[in-house]
């Protein structure tokens, strides 16, 4: 572990020491086609952009440098931030997700500018524990030209994360009693959809399912796909006695949804000590086992 | 009137269709396959095609002058990234002024998905003339 950090840090270094990398031309100049198809998808009607005296919306810059479907061999276009990002590969950082994008706008871009975008690697961060599994937070920046004046920034951060492993597939020793009132909520779950039983007369919502509405009394039933938020509204941190196949402590919680009713869940991947009545949750769906998906919680805001 | 500390922005509801996600994504010149194929977005563990991140900039930027005008020039737009934006999702943008200087003033936006936050932002605006505009903190037809 110590050695795969000091290895990723010397080449952290060395990218960090080489600064920018090559100024790679932009596939076009700054031109009214590609601004008029953005502000068409973006639905941007700013009069700034259009007509003789046009100019860039600014949170194009990162477009004029996209390659677009044109795949080419990148070997001297090799930014320093590569061997950084090969080096996390290797060591199982697999996944990838980006976490802050900052443009910043030295002057607005006219019409014809051939421009050329350069990338340094400003640091790499980690390893740090997160929701997504443990990984590092890689950090570059990017600074467009125009001729030998630099136009625009950007820093970029992402996290690369090794994904947390799917734990054995031995059977999972606790199984959820699935009938014929409770079948459409495990069903739904293994499609990934949280679901809550809706009288199929009066419209009123309920949770646990059963077979006949508390209001009034129908056995018609259907349900709703909630949205998959909530909020904890009590929780319990579990410490004994042991439960068969789970580690002790976890938080079993309460959670209320939007939609009215109460679920009781685990709230996982996150420290048991931050858990407070109240936080922000949203639903997570864990593969106990080849069969048996659960619907769990996890904060809506990843830490970082 | 000037633009005053605290003001608040018109909401702005973007409904994400797949027509918006794919128009967005490759109007950004992102032809990455989760922004437009919804089979390969799926196997790799998302619900759907998803915004990709050019494309939340450029709402940040459209949703600050939708509201600000053509007087106003951005000196720059920070995101810090949430939950995905997946089609069939509703887009939800609200904001703030949060601090307003001689020339120069912060708007601070967040875009909400049904799943969260989508994106947290700042923009720093400023005025084309370098005094403020006078009807900065009108929201706009």
């Amino acid at each position: 572990m110590t050695d795969l950090r000091d290895h990723l840090m010397a080449l952290v270094d060395k990218a960090v020491a080489a600064g920018e990398g090559p100024r790679l031309a932009a596939p076009h100049p700054v031109n009214d086609t590609m601004i008029s198809h953005w502000t068409e998808a973006m639905g941007d009607r700013n009069p700034l952009y259009t007509g003789p005296e046009a100019v860039a919306p600014p949170a194009m810059i990162q477009v004029w440098s996209m390659e677009g479907l044109r795949r080419e061999p990148a070997a001297e276009l090799r930014r320093p931030v590569d061997d950084v990002f090969e080096a996390l590969d290797e060591a199982g950082y697999t996944g990838v997700v980006a976490t802050n994008c900052e443009h910043t706008y030295h002057r607005y871009l006219a019409m014809g500018e051939k421009l050329t975008s350069s990338t340094r690697l400003l640091d790499t961060v980690g390893p740090k524990r997160t929701a997504l599994g443990e990984g590092y937070f890689v950090t570059w920046n990017v600074t467009w030209y125009s001729g030998d004046e630099p136009v625009a920034e950007m820093m970029f951060r992402l996290l690369k994360f090794r994904p947390i492993e799917k734990v054995s597939r031995e059977p999972y020793p606790l199984t959820p009693a699935v009938n014929g009132d409770t079948r459409f909520f495990w069903d739904g779950v293994r499609q990934g959809e949280l679901r809550i039983q809706k009288c199929g007369a009066c419209g009123e919502l309920r949770h646990p399912p059963g077979p006949v509405c508390p209001s009034c009394r129908s056995a018609e039933r259907t349900h709703i796909v909630a949205g998959g938020t909530g909020t904890v509204y009590s929780y319990v941190v579990h410490h004994h006695p042991a439960v068969p196949g789970r580690e002790t402590p976890f938080v079993v919680a309460v959670v209320e949804l939007p939609e009215g009713v109460r679920m009781v869940g685990n709230i996982v991947q996150y420290p048991i000590e931050d858990v407070y009545v109240g936080m922000p949750v949203r639903v997570t769906y864990q593969e106990m086992d080849d069969e048996l998906t659960l619907p769990m919680w996890v904060p809506t805001q990843e830490e970082v | 009137m000037q633009v005053v500390a605290g003001s608040v922005l018109p909401p702005l509801t973007i409904e994400l269709t797949p027509t918006v996600v794919i128009s967005t994504a490759l109007a950004t010149r992102d032809f990455t396959p989760v922004h437009h194929d919804p089979a390969i977005a799926k196997a790799q563990g998302s619900k759907d095609i998803f915004l990709n991140i050019l494309t939340t900039v450029g709402l940040v930027e459209r949703y600050v002058s939708d509201w600000a005008g053509p007087e106003v020039l951005f000196r720059g737009i920070k995101v810090k990234l949430g939950v995905p934006a997946y089609a069939g999702d509703t887009l939800t943008f609200s904001g703030t002024v949060a601090t307003v200087e001689e020339d120069e003033a912060v708007i601070e936006v967040t875009g909400a998905v049904s799943l969260g936050p989508h994106v947290t932002a700042s923009a720093v605006i400023m005025h084309r003339f370098g005094e403020l505009p006078a009807d900065l903190a009108k929201p706009r037809a």
